[in-house]
This record gives C-alpha cells, structure tokens and sequence, in this order.
C-alpha cells in the first residue's frame, strides 16, 4: 500500500515535470512567434514586445505601455527594470526589443554603440536635494562641486546650520550618478561617501539623516507630497523645474533613451512613435519628466 | 508464461526502477548543476586575471576601488580590500554577538526548562528563519538605524548596524544547531555528573557543554557562512561607502553589497563587470572552506 502511493507520488511528480518543460517551451514559443510573425494589418496590430532596462524610466515606460495597449488591444508591450547596463546588453543581444537607459550606449563601456538605434523619448532633471536641517536653499556650482568632492565638510561653511556634510551616492554604475558627475560636478571624481542602491533609498536615507546630500530625479518627487522630509536645492539660484530645463537654464539633465538593434518593426516602432506622441505630452508631464516637444535647448 | 515474466518485468519495473530511476536522474542533475557553476564562475572570475591581466595580489590586498579609472590612478584599480575586510569583520562580530545567545538558548531549550523550549521558544526560532532577509534589512533602516544615530551618534548607518542585523539573522541557525547537538548527548553523561554531586549549572558547564562541542562550532561556522553570503540586510544599513571602517560606527561595504549594487549596471564582459565575477568566486572559494571546516568538526566529532 505504502509502495503504491510511493509510486503514484512518483509518477505525478515525473507529470508535473514534463508538464512544467513542455509549458515552459510553449511559451518561450509564443514569444518568438508573436515577435516575428508579421502584424496582419496596420490597423490591428497584435503580438507582445519587451522593453527592458532603466528604472528612471521605468514608470513612464510602464504608463505608455498601459495606454498603448487600450489603443491596440492585442499588442502588449512588456516593461521590465533591470538597470541600463542591463537594458543596453539585453536590446543587443537581442533578447529584448526595447533596452531602455539613462545615458548614451556610446558612454558605456562594452556595448557596441554602432548596432543601436536611439530613440529619445523625453529628458529628465536631476536635483541636488538635501535633509531640511541643513538650513540651505541654494548653491553654487563651485558649491556643489567642493561638497562633493570633500573640499566642503560642514553646512556652515555656505551659510547652512552647524551640521557635518553626509555625501550620499548611487553605485558608481547608475546612470543617475553618471549625469549628475557630468552637469552638476564638471566631471570631477566624488569624495568617498554613502551609496544607495536605488533612488528610494536615497529618498529614505536623505530623510533620516541630518546633513545628507544627495541627487534624485525630479520623477521621484513630482507629486508635492513626495517633497515632505526633502529640501530641493537651486543651482546658481535657478530652480530645477521643468521651464528651466527645457531652456537649458538649469543644466543637470538628461534624455532618456529607448534604444533599439537596428530599425524598429511594427509593434516597436508603432510604441516608439506613440511614446513620443502628443497624446503622451500629459502623462510624460505628470510623471516629472519633459517631451521632447517641450524642449527648447538640444545636446548632443 | 512469457506473458507472466511480462508482467513480473513490468512490475519489477514500476516497484524498483521507476523511482530509482528518478532519483538517480535528480542526483545526476543537481550534480551537474553545481559543476556547472562552479565552473562558470572560475572561467567568468579568472578572466579579470587573465583577460584584463589584473594582479591577483593586487585584487585581494589593495584597496583600491576604482572601477571607472579617472582620479588618482587613470586606470580602473579593483581592489577588493575594503569588501574583503567589511565582510569578514561584519561576519566574526556578528557571531561574537550571537554565539553565546545561541547557545545559551539551546542549553534552556533543553536542559533548564525542556516545557517552554518545545512550546514557545522551539517555534518562535523557527519563525525566524522564515523572515526574509529585505525585511530585517527593512526593519534595521527604519528602526535600527534612527535608534543607533540618537543613541550612539554617527549617522546611524554602520558597521554596528550590519552587525546586529547579521547577528539576529544567524541566531537560528546556530541556536537550531547546538540544540540538535545537545538533545545527541547520551544520557549517561548528565546522570554521572549529577550522581558525583555536582550541580546543573556545573553539568552545564562541564559536561553538557563540551560534549556538544563540535555540534555548537559547526553551527557557529554555519552562522558565519551564512553572514558572509548575506546581502540584501546588510547592504542597507551599512552605508555602503568604498572606505575601511572608521570604528564600529564607521561605514563600509561588503563583498556581496557590491556585487548587488553594480552587477544590473556593468555590462557583461567588461573589466568592471568580470571583477564582480572575480568578487563571486571569492565568495565561493571562502564557502567552501568553510564547509571543509565544517567536514573536519564533524569527523572530529564523531570519535
């Protein structure tokens, strides 16, 4: 009896298993086909894409894809984070059709620039932001730079309360950390200091101590209720807001990319041409990031 | 007849072989799963010796980390001191945390009150082993660290913090396994003690104790594996600043810290990229000596 039940365990299990690769194949089936079967007609495109990468952009990803989909029902657009390194790998390997990333694939080392194609779909702000109890609303770029790279240590020294300056970073690989280096610091090598993992982390770490400094993307607190706990400081005296970056007034900014291997097809490009899209203007804008549209200044 | 030898083959085939085989499939595969690591990561962790031409000396004894390049030195520096050290020191202080506490728990489990150790104690370790591991690092950001900062001062994130974070984690382990080792102790041993006249405490402390020697230092060593391989808490209530630790309310980085911050940013095949390989094979390398260290406590036991 005992052997019985044994081997009814045993033959369930082997069923289970079988199942679970032949599903497992099934799937990965349904992908390749939905990416590579031609759309029927314009007008009904259907199928599933993915669209992997920086977590900067992943909320706005996100909303678009939502959106797409109520206007092309049976198009799916998949939007994971992973981080721009990992967006950028991924969209050349060509395991997805969208790697999204805070900065240019030419600037990150290892990724063949040339087989990418860039598509921005809009720009991000980053801020210096500071705990309240600094006491400090404005800085110089000179400022900033001499806080970050440890020339600078307390708050009274440009005129804050009498508090020790913590240094908060990203990991050295975040894409925030990278723009931040260019436009707020000149490039120049940051003191050693905290390192967050993500930027709620550094919101919260921001929040409990007294002195931090450190830098978020101006998403992570367009909503006003998102500002308590966090002193948003003004470069040179300009604010970081949307009307100051699209004219290049306040320089910490950046685009973010969705890049594709080559030209995009069908789905990809019928998203990409949607993100950019007028219909997405509000909902880019409610996020806290810029459209293209809006933008008076250009970089290169 | 042949049909009757049919049915005795299929039958011996379903009774003996179906499950046989089946285990002999998933032993066979778990095996070849762990070669297969284990001989990725040595090819993907030596490439930053061998490709990229990076010291091995330099990469374990400097501590220079400077993944970028720029600065000081032009050229990308990966030393892994500052890591190597965090979590080894963030590790041992731990366990000089929890081991007494362990084993002290194991001891009331069992020998001073057996009733309560069943009931209530026995269950709640086990409450704590199933607690993962982003919520004690959860709870140690937003109760730990307020608490250290008013307390002690600093900044709330540091080594202190990772420590008692790491020490609560590690407790079950070590607690669940000096008990298995004390319930082992033959009875004989207690029972002598008591009839030469001595008292619990000097049982205790005099033969319950050392016979269960090998057991509490397998379980110690299995606590500091554990805290070594641990991450998630401890990245976020270490600070993760790339310096030595100024002091137990220092901050400072461990092996795994670094690797969970940059592993999802650096792009496979880069130097960057390959010494975070190189930091994983460490890891695994420091694993398996412990487990050696556990195989010759174990046999030492056995005697």
């Amino acid at each position: 009896m005992k052997k019985k039940s044994l081997n009814l365990m045993v033959a369930a299990l082997a069923v289970a298993m079988t199942a679970g690769i032949f599903t497992g194949c099934s799937s990965k089936k349904e992908e390749v086909k939905a990416t590579t079967a031609p759309a029927a007609t314009e007008a009904a495109l259907t199928g599933s894409i993915t669209a992997a990468g920086s977590t900067a952009l992943q909320p706005l990803a996100e909303l678009g894809a939502k959106s797409f989909l109520d206007k092309n029902p049976g198009a799916t657009v998949n939007v994971q984070g992973g981080g721009s390194g990992t967006g950028l790998k991924l969209v050349l390997e060509g395991s997805v059709e969208i790697g999204n990333s805070d900065i240019y694939a030419k600037d990150k080392a290892g990724i063949d620039a040339a087989a990418l194609k860039d598509h921005k779909v809009c720009v991000i702000g980053i801020a210096a932001v500071t705990n309240p109890k600094a006491k400090v609303e404005s800085l110089t770029k000179a400022q900033l730079i001499d806080i970050f790279t440890g020339k600078i240590k307390n708050w009274k020294e440009v005129g804050g309360a009498d508090i020790a300056i913590t240094i908060i970073n990203r990991p050295a690989s975040s894409g925030t950390r990278a723009t931040f280096k260019e436009f707020g610091l000149d490039k120049k090598e940051e003191a050693a200091g905290l390192t967050q993992d993500s930027s709620g982390a550094v919101k919260q770490a921001v929040k409990q101590t007294d002195g931090a400094i450190s830098y978020l993307a101006l998403s992570y607190f367009a909503d006003a209720a998102n500002k308590e706990g966090l002193n948003i400081l003004k470069l040179d005296g300009v604010e970081a807001t949307a009307e100051n970056i699209s004219t290049d007034k306040y320089k910490i900014w950046a685009y973010e990319h969705m890049y594709t291997k080559g030209e995009p097809t069908e789905i990809t490009k019928a998203f990409l041409d949607y993100m950019v899209s007028p219909e997405m203007n509000a909902g880019i804008k409610k996020l806290g990031y810029i459209p293209m549209a809006d933008m008076k200044a250009k970089r290169d | 007849m042949k049909k009757n030898n049919m049915k005795t083959i299929f039958l011996k085939l379903r009774n003996e072989y179906l499950g046989r085989g089946y285990a002999i499939f998933c032993g066979a595969v778990i095996v070849l799963l762990t070669f297969s690591i284990i001989f990725f990561l040595t090819t993907k962790g030596l490439s930053t010796f061998i490709n990229h031409g990076y010291s091995i000396a330099h990469f374990i004894f400097s501590g220079d980390w400077n993944p970028e390049g720029g600065g000081k030195s032009p050229s990308p520096q990966f030393g892994t001191l500052i890591f190597i050290l965090g979590s080894t020191v963030v590790s041992f202080l731990a366990v000089l945390v929890s081991a007494p506490i362990g084993v002290a728990l194991a001891v009331f489990m069992n020998v001073i009150s057996p009733k309560i150790g069943t009931k209530v104690l026995q269950p709640a370790i086990e409450l704590f082993v199933g607690i993962p591991s982003v919520v004690y690092g959860w709870i140690g950001v937003s109760v730990l660290v307020p608490i250290i900062k008013i307390w002690f001062g600093g900044i709330g994130f540091s080594l202190l913090a990772g420590v008692l974070v790491i020490s609560v984690m590690i407790l079950p382990t070590i607690t669940s396994i000096s008990s298995d080792a004390i319930k082992t102790i033959p009875k004989d041993y207690i029972e002598a003690s008591y009839g030469l006249g001595a008292t619990r405490w000097q049982t205790i402390i005099r033969v319950i104790i050392p016979a269960a020697k090998s057991g509490i230092l397998t379980g110690i060593v299995l606590g500091v594996s554990r805290a070594f391989g641990e991450a998630l808490a401890v990245q976020m209530v270490i600070g993760n600043s790339v310096t030595f630790p100024k002091g137990l309310l220092g901050t400072t980085s461990t092996l795994t810290s670094i690797l969970t911050m940059d592993m999802a940013n650096t792009i496979y095949g880069t130097a960057w990229n390959d010494a975070l390989w190189s930091m994983a094979l460490l890891l695994l390398i420091i694993s398996f000596i412990f487990i050696l260290i556990i195989r010759k406590l174990g046999k030492r036991g056995e005697i």
